[in-house]
């Protein structure tokens, strides 16, 4: 009972925050409902048996990805006014779309084949099974290639971003070690006879 | 108990309002990249939905990779954004039309 009310909690705000994402007005705000969307939808994780998982998305998500997002748009600066433009426009072909999609999904989902009936509801794990160590076993036996793969693509992530954004400042002063190291005493010195 | 069902719902409501957010904010790329997270999101609770129902820890190992994917395709794409903006002064979508797509 009470799990099935933390789950309307959740969920209901979960899909009222990603409503907020998509209109809101300001950039900003809809970072922030973003964030909101992800911690609720922790919550729901966390009622899925899924506690690693859940902490990784408020770690990873909201304290990192999120906050990416704002160093850029703070930095970056948006005109707002013309942000606006053309928001209607397209709102035909697009809800139409969506809803299409949102209609599909729930019928898909609600069509018996995934019911109570065909899939029991399972029983929470007991407190004697930890989700992390269980994850911890799967991933470095049966998953170990794609862990790594997945090691390889943040490492490319890494690399890539700083190469797009690095750049030499042309007015800006730079030693040169090696010219440095390089000169002589005669380079710089001379005698004069007074 | 909370039906499998339930879950895909919400799952689908995420997911097509990441699809909307696509169609309707045709000026601004940040907010275009925010319902990718969104569309990402959903999809995410499907896979741990999944793993619940069947008994099976795959779907959260899944869950794991797609956030590396998520993670790594916005940190590239924030940086490609901070290197348009210093050549064009403008993230519109309008302006990005130097491919000539």
């Amino acid at each position: 009972m009470l799990e099935t009310a933390f789950f309307y909690l959740f969920g209901g705000l979960a899909v009222v925050s990603g409503l907020g994402v998509v209109l809101a007005r300001n950039t900003m705000h809809s970072v922030m409902f973003l964030i909101f969307c992800f911690f609720n939808s922790a919550g729901l994780f966390f009622l899925l048996d899924a506690e690693f998982i859940g902490i990784i998305l408020i770690l990873i998500y909201v304290g990192a990805v999120m906050v990416l997002f704002m160093f850029v748009i703070m930095m970056l600066e948006v005109n707002r006014a013309k942000l606006r433009e053309g928001f209607l426009q397209y709102l035909p072909v697009g809800g139409v779309i969506a809803i299409a999609m949102l209609g599909e999904l729930i019928a898909a989902g609600s069509s018996g084949v995934f019911s109570t009936s065909e899939m029991k509801s399972t029983a929470h794990m007991g407190q004697e099974i930890n989700n992390t160590v269980e994850i911890g076993k799967e991933l470095y036996t049966k998953y170990l290639l794609g862990f790594e793969v997945a090691a390889i693509i943040l490492l490319v992530a890494l690399i890539g971003a700083i190469v797009l954004t690095l750049r030499a400042r042309k007015d800006a002063k730079y030693q040169k070690i090696s010219a440095q190291v390089h000169a002589r005493k005669e380079d710089r010195l001379r005698k004069v006879r007074m | 108990m909370v039906p499998l069902s339930g879950y895909l719902a919400i799952a689908a409501c995420l997911f097509s309002l990441g699809v909307v957010g696509l169609f309707l904010n045709r000026k601004n790329v940040i907010t275009i990249l925010m319902c990718i997270e969104l569309m990402l999101l959903a999809v995410n609770i499907n896979f741990a939905a999944f793993s619940h129902f069947l008994g099976n820890l795959d779907g959260q190992i899944f869950v794991f990779f797609v956030l590396t994917v998520a993670a790594s395709e916005v940190a590239v794409g924030l940086a490609i954004l901070v290197a348009f903006y210093r050549q064009r002064r403008s993230i519109e979508i309008e302006d990005i039309n130097t491919l000539q797509g």
